[in-house]
């Protein structure tokens, strides 16, 4: 049999370069009428009045009492409604909707409708904890007091913006006895159509969704179109006729989820070897106005305190917290990003506190097979970080550089991170939360469609998936197809996030193809189906934080070369080289995809990209202000994905679309820190930040 | 209520109403040519690109009547072409698409970008490619293909 990584030109591909693939924005209704959102101006207070001007023929406002059901949209609680009622909570809440035939006429209404406040001080000091978690492992107590020294940091990270190309867009329609469909561009088909039954009081039939192409997402879109969708299924119950919602970058900006700012507090108990026995990590998010799925960002960051190291006492917790700002939520790496930052700084300046080569203490402490993870599960895989470590110093040409960098005059640089990623949801979240399903149907010509939830938002699953199927059925790629999400007709595999849909919907889908394979008659119209079953070896207790965090962990190195201009301050980016163990690449070329795109955000992340907040207020609000990479900030990669097949993953893959995002940050960072011999500990390390460190940083 | 004449994608066409409105609208409302996408509607993204002259401007800032008596390409009539088929195997086979939103944007600068150089180094490639954003790739998978355009369609442009 061919190898599964042997690349293959991508399904999607050639529609979507000619234009022809259809966005939700490209999809055109007779009597669409289109939706604009009016939003609260201030950060905390409650609507006294609202007055709406004169409404021409067609135009209709649709709010909080035209909905059917309940005022909430279900994330993991129903805490944010879908239109504000009294009460408001940051800038940007949604308070109602014009809807109309004409965009300009609706946009004209939006701009003229009044409301008034009475507003209340808002809350932006991180003091109301709405999520706190802590855990232990070993004796922390006894470390910390038997410590030979003993040295605490605390870093700081930004927010984060997803910055798809494709602005959030949902459109929603009426079909016959009261059913509705929305279509959009969304990570989870069945976290719109589950958030949006209660919102509608309807029977499970009742609302259907339909992933239309999804112009990127990195998590922007996981929960936030349970929003939309629900405010549009109100829009076309009320009017009874077809309803667009399309957002503007400045809306979508402004009003869209975002990375958690974070400050993460971590003490290190050193024996008297400088060897860290001990560790205690104490991590804020900021949550924004409401909770959404910041408890689960947050596990993900307490867990990962460690980092790809072993350290046999432990003590972490951390709190998610509720400010007048806006909401934050998924985002490509879901927490981990934050806490790897934070470990790998330290360890870097713990190494330099030892007069160490960061690497060479790093690998003093790397996690080994068998060793427990830091909620006291068991490393079952073997790790390959010692080789991969060695492929991208070699590869980097690390060892040389790091010499030739401390004599030169220029502020030249070089830093690398060691990361992992854990694959799927948290703990027994598959088991007890998702229970995926999904199903392959054969034609009578033989062709195999997949059925299943999971989207295709740009990283390429419907072709790995495809794949997977076509090659367990030793049938051709070309029959197997992999139509969008449609709730009517695909069981829920679980939503596209946690780097599970290779892993969990691709293993599932083996095992399913394999069942047809089995039962194949040829020319026979035939079904099969698999349903999630966890492996046995998985123990989790949620309540203690303790047990097997994930079924598996991908893992990666990551070396960034910078120079620092002296006059400007400003980081040019010289050379990026990684290796990664994924298990097992299912396409070559679409993993170099992942990793290229990944890394360039991770890195963006830690120097690049910054968004800044007052009073609530945003102060970048469009892609001019929120500055991302561009074809002239980056350099070329240097990418390596190493063979570790996993014995539960498809032909042995895990989880890569996070994963590659990680270690940019914190690589990006120790290469300017090393060219600028200053100790950063806020990212992004802007132009600005390095002039302040050069001036009064600490060596 | 103005009245501007324009060739779209080869054909003649007429336009009548406020000469303000954005190319984009024009282009994607009235002539249904949903090729040209909206990323930014500031001019930053190059999601909406097109030709104009043949060269490349955003049609998210660009006032319809600035096209007056000028020949304006989508995606829709450049993809007919020879050169499109050679940047679409080479971005098919470099990977260089991923979402894609930003693609027919990509492709419409790259054939700009070639037809003033047809052979960039990888250096002018990415000056070429600076008003353009994919938040996907990293861009060096689009760099490459561009290359390999350039290489593979040696004298089409």
């Amino acid at each position: 049999m061919n190898d599964i990584s042997a690349s293959i030109v991508r399904c999607d591909a050639a529609a979507k370069i000619s234009g022809r693939a259809a966005y939700v924005a490209d999809l055109s209704i007779d009597g669409i009428l289109h939706a604009k959102t009016v939003r609260s101006t201030i950060a905390n207070g409650t609507i006294l009045d609202i007055v709406i001007p004169p409404l021409p023929e067609g135009v209709v406002i649709v709010d909080h009492t035209d909905i059917p059901g309940e005022n909430g949209v279900k994330i993991i609680f129903k805490e944010m409604p879908v239109f504000a009622e009294t009460e408001v909570k940051y800038i940007g809440e949604p308070i109602l909707l014009v809807c109309g035939p004409d965009k300009a006429v609706v946009e004209k209404i939006a701009r003229k409708i009044v409301v008034t406040y009475k507003e209340e001080p808002g809350v932006f000091a991180w003091t109301t904890s709405k999520s706190h978690y802590a855990y232990q492992k070993g004796d922390p107590d006894h470390a910390f007091k038997t410590a030979a020294r003993i040295h605490t940091e605390t870093f700081e990270t930004g927010y984060q913006e997803q910055a798809y190309i494709e602005p959030q867009g949902m459109i929603g329609y009426p079909e016959a006895a009261g059913k509705i469909t929305l279509v959009g561009s969304m990570q989870c088909p069945y976290y719109v159509k589950n958030a949006v039954l209660g919102v509608i009081a309807c029977d499970d039939d009742g609302i259907r969704v339909i992933q239309a192409e999804t112009g990127g997402a990195f998590g922007g879109k996981e929960e936030f179109p349970s929003l939309t969708g629900a405010q549009i299924a109100v829009a076309v119950k009320k009017t009874g006729k077809p309803v667009s919602l399309i957002y503007e970058r400045t809306e979508d900006v402004e009003v869209t989820t975002k990375r958690h700012p974070s400050k993460i507090t971590l003490s290190a108990a050193l024996d008297a070897d400088f060897r860290v026995i001990g560790l205690k990590a104490r991590v804020g998010l900021d949550a924004g106005a409401y909770l959404g799925l910041s408890g689960v960002v947050l596990s993900r960051s307490l867990i990962a305190a460690t980092g790809a190291y072993t350290i046999a006492h432990l003590s972490v917790e951390g709190d998610a917290y509720c400010t007048n700002t806006v909401p934050t939520g998924a985002f490509r790496g879901f927490g981990a990003p934050q806490m790897f930052y934070a470990i790998e700084q330290l360890m870097g300046h713990l190494a330099a506190l030892a007069g160490l080569d960061p690497v060479a203490y790093k690998r003093r402490h790397l996690a080994r097979k068998n060793d427990l993870t830091s909620t006291q599960g068991v490393f079952r895989d073997p790790i390959l970080l010692p080789a991969m470590i060695d492929t991208v110093l070699q590869r980097s040409d690390y060892k040389r550089k790091i010499r030739a960098f401390a004599k030169d005059d220029a502020w030249k640089g070089i830093g690398l991170s060691v990361f992992f990623h854990g694959c799927g949801f948290t703990g027994s979240g598959e088991a007890t939360h998702i229970k995926a399903r999904v199903r392959l149907e054969k034609d009578a010509d033989d062709h195999v469609i997949v059925r299943i939830a999971a989207v295709d938002m740009g990283q390429g699953s419907s072709t790995a998936l495809a794949k997977i199927v076509a090659g367990v059925l030793e049938r051709p790629v070309a029959t197997v197809h992999v139509p969008h999400p449609d709730t009517d007709t695909s069981p829920d595999s679980g939503p596209t996030v946690a780097s599970r849909t290779t892993m969990i919907v691709g293993g599932l889908l083996a095992r399913c193809a394999a069942n047809l394979k089995e039962a194949w008659v040829d020319g026979m119209v035939q079904t099969a189906e698999e349903r999630y079953v966890q492996p046995a070896f998985i123990t989790w207790d949620e309540e203690a934080f303790k047990g097997d965090a994930y079924p598996a962990y991908s893992w990666g190195v990551t070396a960034v070369e910078v120079e620092v201009d002296k006059r400007t301050c400003a980081v040019t980016l010289k050379g990026v080289w990684s290796c990664y163990d994924v298990g097992k690449t299912i396409d070559a070329i679409l993993a170099e995809g992942q990793a290229d795109g990944g890394v360039t955000q991770g890195i963006a992340y830690g120097y690049l990209e910054n968004m800044e907040i007052k009073d609530g207020r945003l102060k970048q609000r469009n892609l001019t202000d929120y500055v991302i990479p561009t074809a002239s900030d980056v350099c070329p990669t240097d990418t390596v994905f190493v063979d570790n097949p996993f014995a539960y993953g498809p032909y042995g893959a895990k989880g890569l679309g996070e994963l590659t995002l990680i270690g940019g940050a914190p690589a990006v960072t120790a290469a300017i820190e090393n060219a600028i011999k200053r100790r950063i500990t806020r990212i992004p390390a802007t132009p600005e930040t390095i002039l302040e460190l050069i001036e009064h940083g600490q060596d | 209520m103005a009245r501007i004449e324009f060739t779209l994608n080869r054909e003649p066409v007429v336009y009548e109403g406020d000469a303000a409105r954005r190319l984009i609208d024009v282009i994607r409302d009235d002539f249904g040519l949903k090729g040209t996408k909206e990323g930014c509607g500031e001019g930053e993204c190059g999601a909406c690109s097109v030709l104009v002259d043949r060269a490349v401007v955003p049609s998210c800032l660009y006032p319809v009547a600035n096209v007056a008596g000028r020949a304006v390409v989508t995606i829709e009539d450049f993809r007919n072409t020879k050169r499109y088929q050679v940047l679409q195997t080479a971005f098919l086979e470099e990977g260089a698409v991923q979402c894609g939103f930003c693609t027919p944007g990509m492709i419409i600068a790259a054939e700009a970008l070639l037809s003033k150089d047809p052979h960039p180094t990888a250096e002018e490639i990415t000056i070429g490619l600076s008003g353009n954003l994919c938040r996907c790739t990293g861009y060096n998978m689009i760099i490459r293909a561009i290359l390999r355009a350039a290489k593979d369609g040696d004298g089409l442009w």
